[in-house]
C-alpha cells in the first residue's frame, strides 16, 4: 500500500569534534554527537514532521541530508541516488532535486542581492534560464509564492519577514526540486503570517507533488501538515509514527509531555500539563542508559532506564518508540 | 604664474567644492550616509582629497612651469614665495608649486596602486583563510603573523639595497605586497562569521561552488572592512613612499614626488624652508583627510549600526 520512499535515511551520525589548539596540538575536547543514528523514510509526496527541542540535532539532520554538513556515518538516498557518496558534478546535479527553506528570513537572503538576483542565481548555476527567460521564470516563481512580480527589484531589507520567507521558498522552488527540507520555516514569523506560509507550503506540495521534511520545535505546527511525525531527543529519534496515531496515543513519555504543551483553543478544556524537570543534558556527555531518564516523568522509571538504552521498536502498527515501557504509556 | 594657471587653480577648488557638496547631498539620503556626515571632519576630508586629485589630474593646466625645468640656476635658486613663484623655487631654480602639483600625481598614484595591490591580496587571503579554515587558515594566518612582525620599512630598504636602480613599478608592487597583512585579518574575521550565515548555506544548497560563494555572497558583505582599510591604506603608503624618498631611496631624483621634494629641500631648510615645508604640508593634509574619510566610512559602514 505505501509507495516506495523517495527519501531514505539510515543510521545517520554527525559528530562535532571539540576544537583543538594550534596545529591540532593539545587535548581534543569532548565530541558532541549531534545526530546519533537517525533513520527514517519519507514516501514521495508525503511530509515527515521532525520535532524536538532546540539543540536536539533536528536541524543538523536536515542539513546533513542535503550535504550542507558532511555526515560521519550513515546512508542517505534520494530516489535511489546515494547522496553521501556523490561528489562534484553529480552532487551539484543532485542538488537540483533537493532544496531547503531556512528558519530565519532575515539571515537566509543575501542583503546585497535583489530578489531577482537571488532567484536567478540557481537558474544560472544549473543553466536553466538566462536573460529574459530568467526574468520571466522569476516573475512566475514570485507569483507562485503569492508575491507581486514587482518585488523582483527589491532588496531583502525592503521586505517584511513573511515576504522574505516567501522569497526563500521561491528560491528553493526555482530549481524544481522533488524534496524540500523545511527547517522551522514559520518559527520566526508572526502567528497570522505563520498560517499563510503553512497554507502556501501545503498548496505547493499538492501542486508540485513535493516531498517535505518539516522540522519544527513544537508539535502544534506539524499537526496540520505532517503525514508522519518523528520526535527527536538528544540526537536520537525517540518516537516515530503516523501523525494520527502519534497525536491520539503517544507511546514515549517525551512525546506525551510535548503534546501536553500544545495549546488547546478551548478555555474550559481540562487537561494535565506535564512540565519536564531540569535541562536537556549536554550532548557532549549524554546520560547512560535511556538518554531521557534524568527528566522522565514516567511513574515506572527504574534501574533499567539508567543502564540499558532502549531500542526504537515497533509498539503498534507503524508506531515506533524507544522506551522500555512503551506498552504502558503514561 | 599666468592668468590661465590661476584660473585652473580656481577651477580645481571649485570642482573640489562641488564634489564635496555632491557627496553631502547624496549621503544625506541614506542612513549610512548620514552616519558618514555625522563625522565632523569627513566632509572636509572629501574636499581636500577632491582638490588634490583634481590638481593631480589637471597638472599640466595648474602647473605654470615644467616641474623638472631649471629656470635660471644662477639667479633664481631658493627664491621665496612671490607672485611669480607662489611657493618659491628650490636650489635648482625649479618652481616648487609645479613640482608639488606633479608630485601629487606620483604620490597619490603610488598610494592608490599600492593600496589596490594590498587590498586585493589581503581580501583574497583573508577570504580563503576564513572560508576554508583548517590547514589553509593556519598556514595563511601564521604567514600573516610573520609578515606583521617584520618592520615594513626595513623590508623595503632591503629590497632597495639588493636591487640596483629599483624600477618604480617594482617599488610600488613591493609597497603593496608588504601592506596587506592587516586587511587580511579584518577580512578573515568577517568571513568567519559570514560563512555561517544562512544565505551562504542557501547558496551552497542550490549548487554554488566555493568561488561563487566567496565572490558573490561572502566578499560583497565584507565590503566595509575592505573599503575602510583601503582608505587608511593609501595614507600609509603615501607616508611610506615619502619616507623612502626622503631617505633618497624612493622615487629617483628628477621625478617629483612629495617625499623627494622634501629630500631636495632638506639641506636648505634654514634658508629656504618653503621647498620642504609645502610638500610636507601637502602630505599632512592628504593623510589627515584620508584618515578623516576612513573614520567616517568606518562609522558609516559598521554593520553593527546597520539595521538588518
Amino acid at each position: 500500500m505505501t509507495p516506495a520512499p523517495l527519501v531514505q535515511v539510515d543510521g545517520l551520525v554527525k559528530r562535532f569534534p571539540g576544537e583543538r589548539g594550534l596545529f591540532g596540538l593539545g587535548r581534543a575536547r569532548r565530541t558532541v554527537r549531534a545526530v546519533d543514528g537517525v533513520s527514517f523514510a519519507i514516501a514521495a509526496g508525503q511530509t515527515l514532521g521532525l520535532v524536538g527541542e532546540s539543540g536536539c540535532g533536528k536541524s543538523t539532520v536536515g542539513r546533513t541530508i542535503l550535504r550542507l554538513i558532511e555526515p560521519d556515518a550513515g546512508r542517505v538516498t534520494l530516489g535511489g541516488a546515494d547522496v553521501v557518496a556523490l561528489g562534484g558534478r553529480e552532487l551539484r546535479a543532485l542538488r537540483r532535486r533537493m532544496q531547503i527553506v531556512f528558519q530565519d528570513p532575515y539571515g537566509s537572503l543575501n542583503p546585497r542581492m535583489t530578489v531577482q538576483q537571488t532567484l536567478a542565481e540557481p537558474l544560472a548555476i544549473h543553466r536553466l534560464a538566462t536573460g529574459l527567460e530568467a526574468k520571466r521564470r522569476v516573475a512566475a516563481l514570485l507569483d507562485e509564492v503569492g508575491l507581486d512580480p514587482a518585488f523582483a527589484a527589491a532588496y531583502p531589507h525592503e521586505l517584511s519577514g513573511g515576504q522574505r520567507q516567501r522569497v526563500g521558498i521561491a528560491r528553493a522552488l526555482s530549481v524544481e526540486p522533488q524534496f524540500l527540507v523545511l527547517d522551522e520555516p514559520v518559527s520566526a514569523l508572526d502567528v497570522s503570517v505563520q498560517a499563510q506560509v503553512l497554507n502556501l507550503l501545503a498548496d505547493l506540495q499538492r501542486k508540485r507533488r513535493l516531498t517535505y521534511l518539516f522540522i519544527a520545535h513544537d508539535l502544534a505546527v506539524v499537526k496540520h501538515i505532517a503525514d508522519d511525525v518523528a520526535v527527536m531527543y538528544l540526537g536520537k529519534i525517540v518516537e516515530r509514527a503516523p501523525a494520527t496515531g502519534l497525536y491520539a496515543g503517544p507511546r514515549h513519555p517525551y512525546t506525551t509531555s510535548l503534546l501536553s504543551a500544545v495549546p488547546v483553543p478551548d478555555p474550559k478544556a481540562q487537561r494535565q500539563r506535564i512540565v519536564l524537570q531540569g535541562e536537556v543534558p549536554s550532548p557532549a556527555s549524554p546520560p547512560a542508559g535511556c538518554p531521557f531518564h534524568p527528566r522522565c516523568p514516567h511513574p515506572r522509571k527504574n534501574e533499567r532506564c539508567r543502564t540499558e538504552p532502549p531500542a526504537l521498536r515497533e509498539v503498534a502498527t507503524g508506531q515506533f518508540a524507544a522506551c522500555h515501557f512503551a506498552e504502558q504509556p503514561m | 604664474m599666468t592668468v590661465w594657471t590661476w584660473l585652473a587653480l580656481a577651477s580645481a577648488v571649485a570642482v573640489a567644492l562641488v564634489a564635496a557638496a555632491e557627496v553631502r547631498r547624496r549621503a544625506a539620503t541614506r542612513a549610512a550616509g548620514r552616519r558618514f556626515l555625522r563625522h565632523p571632519t569627513a566632509t572636509a576630508g572629501v574636499f581636500i582629497l577632491a582638490f588634490f586629485v583634481t590638481t593631480a589630474l589637471a597638472a599640466p593646466l595648474v602647473a605654470p612651469y615644467d616641474p623638472a625645468g631649471q629656470l635660471d640656476p644662477v639667479h633664481l635658486q631658493n627664491q621665496p614665495p612671490s607672485t611669480r613663484f607662489p611657493l618659491g623655487t628650490d636650489v635648482y631654480s625649479r618652481d616648487v608649486w609645479s613640482r608639488l602639483v606633479y608630485g601629487a600625481r606620483l604620490s597619490l598614484g603610488i598610494g592608490t596602486i599600492a593600496m589596490l595591490v594590498a587590498v586585493t591580496v589581503g581580501a583574497g587571503v583573508g577570504a580563503a583563510a576564513g572560508y576554508f579554515r583548517r590547514g589553509i587558515d593556519a598556514v595563511l594566518m601564521r604567514s600573516v603573523d610573520v609578515g606583521l612582525a617584520m618592520p615594513r620599512m626595513f623590508v623595503l630598504l632591503m629590497a632597495v639595497a639588493l636591487w640596483e636602480r629599483l624600477p618604480l613599478a617594482v617599488l610600488v608592487l613591493l609597497i603593496g605586497l608588504t601592506g596587506w597583512f592587516g586587511t587580511s585579518r579584518l577580512v578573515r574575521a568577517d568571513v568567519l562569521s559570514l560563512r555561517e550565515r544562512e544565505f551562504v548555506a542557501a547558496a551552497r544548497a542550490v549548487g554554488a561552488g566555493p568561488t561563487r560563494v566567496i565572490f558573490r555572497h561572502v566578499l560583497p558583505n565584507a565590503a566595509a572592512p575592505i573599503i575602510v582599510s583601503a582608505a587608511f591604506g593609501i595614507g600609509n603608503v603615501i607616508l611610506l613612499e615619502a619616507g623612502l624618498s626622503y631617505l633618497g631611496l624612493g622615487v629617483p631624483s628628477p621625478l617629483p614626488s612629495w617625499g623627494s621634494i622634501i629630500y631636495d629641500g632638506q639641506p636648505y631648510i634654514a634658508t629656504a624652508p618653503w621647498t620642504s615645508g609645502f610638500p610636507g604640508l601637502a602630505i599632512a593634509l592628504v593623510v589627515l583627510a584620508l584618515n578623516a574619510v576612513g573614520d567616517g566610512l568606518r562609522d558609516a559602514l559598521d554593520p553593527r549600526k546597520e539595521a538588518t
